[in-house]
């Protein structure tokens, strides 16, 4: 290979996707392992998530209402302001509660993750643990990765229940939809269907996003700017991860 | 050699001698050599001292003795086993028959110290709590931080985290204990109170040691045996007394903290003169 074709930004980009795919298998490997220490787990739920909750609801919220006024303004168009219900609630289930909450948690909790590996590394924790024969991939990234896809899924339920609850306070209360049409031709019209693909969306949201936490955070240069630049890496790439296989897993469901 | 104060190394006879054996080691990094055909060995029992100028590799041969980065050619041999040929598996078990203390201590920041010190035993062992308990307390009373058990590492001064460091280093009874620049940026209360420990480590407990610094005057008063490194290569080796008699340049520089001699204090550069005449009028 010439040395123009080793250091082209394709190769470059199939050498890290080799790198990642790698860490991935490795770090798969040490979740089982990993499983026999839930409290580990239960702490990165609960940092993951739980300290992720208030942006979440926050934004649940704001979301739900602009989605309201929006929908009313358009359903009004066709006489039919009485699907709001139905519309917002397709639109959050399917759509906005796993991606808005996916991307949210690449820049709370991804980012978090990522620094805070990267600094444990640079502060020469990882090699502690490799110099006391304990894996840190099982001690360190497992639980983390873990962590993040059990907490999507709960996030993303809540982010859809609270822009629920801000839908129907701005369209009933505000644009005068009838209460009963709002939730009864949302209870008629959303199938179980509905719900398995906000929540298998989630799930994978949670997946990627951790994963490309744990590998930046990981593999981090052990400088201050090395994981600075790291932690921006896995705010872009979640990103545009979680927007590529939003499509596809739409594209899947169709 | 022994000096008046040094510990009589402990006297092993069934063991193999050699614990740590580096044979004719070459390693780069990005292209650049840092050892050109090293050789060393560490024997059990005893206080290895490695010295050398910052940037000679000290902490790089650290790496490769515990198996962290492997050579580019020779072998690292520990308690006779070569380290290039060992499964992952097979090196965590020549890990868990040494203790390391890191330059910054390297504690775990999101447990206490009671948690750091119990890590290894917790992680190896299914040792009941009220043992772990007993276990982990007799080494923190060894280092003289029992009362600080339950603080957090953030708490620490520098000189107490690396003692922290190294009753978790030692929780597990190690073979070989290794420290990687012990006395840096301690206060002379702390270097004095480390360099009592390194000694106590060695003569109650029979540990075998090896210790990086490039504090001169410690390392003299506990080390068995000394190597100096410089330029890729061990370019003397002996009783910290037999460095200080060398007549080697390169020896006597490092020896007597001067700036003149084989190791240059300036950085490779273009002419002094040529280069501030060079810049351009605004």
């Amino acid at each position: 290979m010439s040395a123009a074709l080793a250091d082209s930004p394709w190769t470059r980009s199939l050498r890290k996707l080799g790198a990642v795919a790698v860490f991935m298998v490795r770090l798969l490997a040490q979740c089982g392992p990993a499983l026999a220490r839930p409290r580990l787990i239960v702490n990165q739920i609960y940092n993951a998530g739980s300290r992720s909750l208030v942006i979440i609801m926050l934004s649940g919220l704001f979301v739900g209402m602009v989605l309201a006024l929006q929908g009313f303004e358009l359903l009004q168009r066709f006489g039919s302001e009485e699907a709001l219900g139905t519309a917002a609630a397709l639109a959050l289930l399917k759509e906005l509660g796993p991606v808005i909450t996916a991307l949210l948690f690449a820049g709370r909790a991804g980012t978090s993750l990522t620094s805070e590996i990267g600094l444990m590394g640079a502060t020469d924790q990882l090699t502690a643990m490799e110099m006391m024969a304990v894996d840190p991939l099982r001690y360190v990234a497992a639980p983390r990765f873990l962590g993040g896809v059990i907490a999507m899924p709960l996030l993303a339920a809540v982010f859809s229940v609270i822009g629920l609850f801000g839908a129907q306070l701005i369209g009933v209360h505000l644009m005068g939809v009838d209460r009963g049409s709002f939730w009864s031709q949302m209870q008629s019209a959303i199938d179980l269907k509905d719900v398995v693909e906000g929540v298998t969306k989630s799930v994978v949201f949670g997946f990627a996003c951790s994963l490309v936490a744990v590998y930046e955070g990981y593999y981090s240069e052990p400088t201050a700017a090395g994981v600075g630049l790291a932690t921006t890496r896995t705010v872009v790439a979640s990103s545009v991860l979680i927007l590529l296989l939003d499509y596809v897993l739409t594209a899947g469901f169709l | 050699m022994t000096g008046p104060d040094k510990p009589a190394p402990p006297s092993v006879t069934s063991a193999p001698e050699v614990l740590i054996d580096v044979r004719d080691v070459h390693y780069a990094i990005d292209g650049r050599a840092i050892f050109d055909g090293i050789n060393l060995n560490v024997r059990r029992g005893r206080i290895t001292g490695i010295m050398g100028p910052s940037g000679t590799g000290k902490t790089t041969l650290l790496r490769l003795m515990t198996a962290q980065a492997l050579p580019d050619s020779g072998k690292v041999f520990a308690w006779g086993q070569d380290l290039a040929t060992l499964t992952s598996k097979q090196v965590y078990a020549v890990r868990k028959r040494m203790g390391m203390l890191f330059q910054n201590g390297a504690l775990l920041t999101d447990i206490d110290v009671f948690e750091n010190v119990a890590f290894p035993v917790r992680e190896h062992t299914d040792l009941p709590e009220a043992l772990v308990r007993t276990l982990v307390l007799t080494k923190l009373q060894a280092v003289g931080l029992r009362g600080a058990a339950q603080l957090m590492p953030a708490e620490l001064s520098g000189g107490m985290a690396r003692r922290v460091a190294l009753a978790r280093a030692i929780v597990m009874d190690p073979e070989l204990l290794i420290y990687d620049e012990p006395f840096v940026g301690l206060d002379p209360i702390s270097r004095g109170m480390i360099v009592r420990l390194i000694r106590q480590m060695n003569q109650a407990l029979g540990i075998t040691s090896i210790v990086v610094s490039h504090d001169v005057l410690e390392l003299a008063s506990i080390a068995h045996d000394s190597y100096l490194l410089s330029g890729g290569k061990v370019v003397a080796a002996g009783t910290p007394q037999e460095l200080n008699e060398s007549s080697l340049d390169v020896v006597r520089q490092f020896m007597e903290g001067s700036a003149e001699g084989p190791v240059p204090f300036h950085y490779p550069a273009p002419d002094y003169e040529t280069e501030l005449l060079a810049v351009e009028d605004p």
